[in-house]
């Protein structure tokens, strides 16, 4: 992880680390903290306590986002001082809604000049950002629709359950954005629970979200998702989340963690460490596997 | 209030979860968000409407979840769902191409025409209070069929005007409302603490319709910045069944994490 962030995430870059509550890289977070990089545009649909996090590092200077909370628990407190007290600095943001910004995603990964959605009307949202546009459609309904710019990140960084060692990447449960995110960044890392055998990816090749084509760094990163989940290994730690609120909401509590749990630990390995075995044993879920396919042998 | 409800045997909250559930008789895709409208789902599949879909933001169609989700992305709605699809797929093939029959909103602050707002307290850009924003609320307001609002009373909740509208609801012009051509019809109705609501089909104007018991039109008026439209017919909400308390509180929110 320290290679791939000190060789693919620069300084003034737009980085999306994406994943829908799920498949959250936290460990790809907290190194680019540790690395000191600055004025970064973070992208992210929900910046969840990822981004809290890495706004309290001091690493961003806009964010660009859809919806901006602890899921389930509420406000992501070093965020909302840099927005509504300027404390330390001001924050740039940029917003959309959801489908606004998985649009951008797709739009980026499609390399098209923009995406048409229905959506925004009469809301006061293309009001605060100039780049939701109406336009009318050329053909014979005139539809009244919204377009959104694409978005390609510099640097997008995904994670996934498992991967090969070229970066082929294949994931189960909620999707979020991950496919979409890693065909629009320039610049690709994929983060997984595990590096498999290419013959595992091949078994079940519709599995497949991410190819190794598009990908720049694969990093192996155990528990790297922590404290979101990845589904069949580990729970959300919901304790974590709910005391983040607390932590958040004090700019020195905060900085006493980000100097205990970051910049305190030279690898994510060390955070796993630190937390011990039995918090992990905790999290694990009961086994609940899939069926088969027969995919056929056509020789 | 709140001691006539202990009198009664049931909280508020358990009363608005019961008189949402009831709301969703014969519904089949219910988009859900968390917390309140999770439990008013999992309620009414279990009594007045078992063929109900769960649909999540998050990409899931059909979710059987064995525990109380603890976002709109736990992976306890994964295990056993229908369908998990991408966001995209989600947002597009369901939601814009209507398949969704009712979805749930809140917001920090709604008017008489059940316009939301969830992004900020204050001006935008100068916020007293930064709110979380969308999310899908804005997209979600204008494609389900119908939207269902749960939200507690207050003045300064039920506001006379919006400080921005982030998810629209009616416009007050009707004529105008029929002409926009949304999947959506917009908001149907709106449960509070205190009673529940429908839009006048003329107006578009949130009314009155039940009051829970041991409420009086004072209370409502008390928490709401506008003088309230109030039906001919006024009722009283039904209060909660024993069937519906048991599963509230043994099946759905043993913890009484959103129902104490």
């Amino acid at each position: 992880m320290h290679d791939a962030v000190r060789e693919l995430v620069r300084d003034g870059d737009t980085v999306a680390i994406e994943g829908f509550t799920h498949l959250i890289c936290f460990a790809a977070g907290h190194e680019i903290i540790r690395q000191g990089r600055r004025d970064l545009t973070l992208a992210r649909m929900t910046p969840d306590v990822v981004y809290d996090q890495m706004v309290a590092g001091g690493v961003a200077s806009k964010l660009i986002f859809s919806w901006l909370g602890n899921p389930g628990v509420g406000s992501l407190h070093a965020i909302r001082r840099r927005i509504e007290e300027q404390d330390p600095a001001p924050l740039e943001i940029e917003e959309y809604s959801h489908f606004g910004m998985v649009c951008r995603y797709v739009a980026g990964a499609s390399n098209l000049p923009f995406f048409p959605i229905r959506s925004y009307y009469e809301s006061d949202i293309p009001g605060v950002n100039p780049n939701i546009v109406p336009m009318t459609s050329p053909y014979e309904d005139a539809a009244e629709v919204y377009v959104v710019p694409p978005l390609q990140p510099d640097v997008a960084i995904v994670h996934a359950q498992r991967a090969d060692p070229s970066g082929d990447a294949q994931i189960w449960g909620l999707l979020g954005c991950q496919k979409e995110a890693a065909f629009a960044g320039k610049r690709v890392i994929v983060v997984c629970e595990e590096i498999v055998p290419e013959s595992t990816i091949r078994q079940d090749p519709n599995r497949t979200a991410i190819p190794s084509a598009v990908v720049d760094a694969v990093v192996e990163e155990p528990f790297g998702c922590h404290p979101s989940f990845v589904q069949g290994y580990y729970d959300r730690d919901n304790a974590f989340y709910l005391d983040w609120d607390r932590i958040a909401r004090d700019p020195e509590t905060l900085e006493g963690w980000l100097d205990e749990w970051v910049y305190g630990l030279a690898t994510h390995r060390e955070y796993v460490e630190k937390w011990g075995d039995a918090h992990w044993d905790e999290l694990r879920p009961e086994g609940a596997w899939s069926g088969q396919v027969n995919y056929g042998r056509y020789a | 209030m709140s001691e006539v409800a202990q009198e009664l045997g049931y909280s508020k909250s358990e009363i608005m979860i019961a008189a949402s559930a009831r709301q969703l008789a014969g519904v089949r895709n219910c988009f859900v968000g968390v917390g309140l409208p999770n439990i008013v789902c999992n309620l009414a599949q279990r009594t007045i409407a078992p063929e109900l879909q769960l649909v999540y933001e998050s990409g899931v169609f059909g979710a059987r979840p064995e525990r109380l989700p603890l976002s709109i992305g736990d992976p306890t709605l994964v295990s056993g769902a229908t369908a998990v699809t991408s966001m995209y797929e989600l947002f597009a093939y369901y939601l814009q191409a209507g398949l969704i029959d009712v979805a749930f909103l809140g917001g920090a602050q709604i008017d008489r025409f059940g316009n939301l707002n969830t992004t900020v307290i204050g001006a935008y850009d100068k916020p007293k209070v930064r709110l979380p924003g969308s999310g899908g609320a804005c997209e979600i307001a204008i494609h389900a069929r119908q939207i269902l609002v749960i939200m507690r009373q207050a003045q300064r909740s039920f506001v006379e005007k919006l400080h921005f509208r982030t998810s629209p609801g009616h416009s007050g012009d009707p004529a105008h409302d029929a002409a926009r051509g949304w999947n959506g019809s917009g908001p149907t109705s709106v449960v509070t603490d205190l009673g529940t609501y429908v839009f006048d089909e003329g107006s578009g104007e949130m009314t009155l319709v039940t009051m829970h018991p041991g409420v009086g039109l004072e209370d409502v008026r008390a928490n709401m910045g506008w003088e309230p439209k109030v039906a001919g017919d006024l009722g009283e909400t039904p209060a909660p069944t024993a069937e519906e308390l048991r599963l509230i509180r043994e099946e759905l929110d043993p913890g009484g994490v959103y129902t104490k």
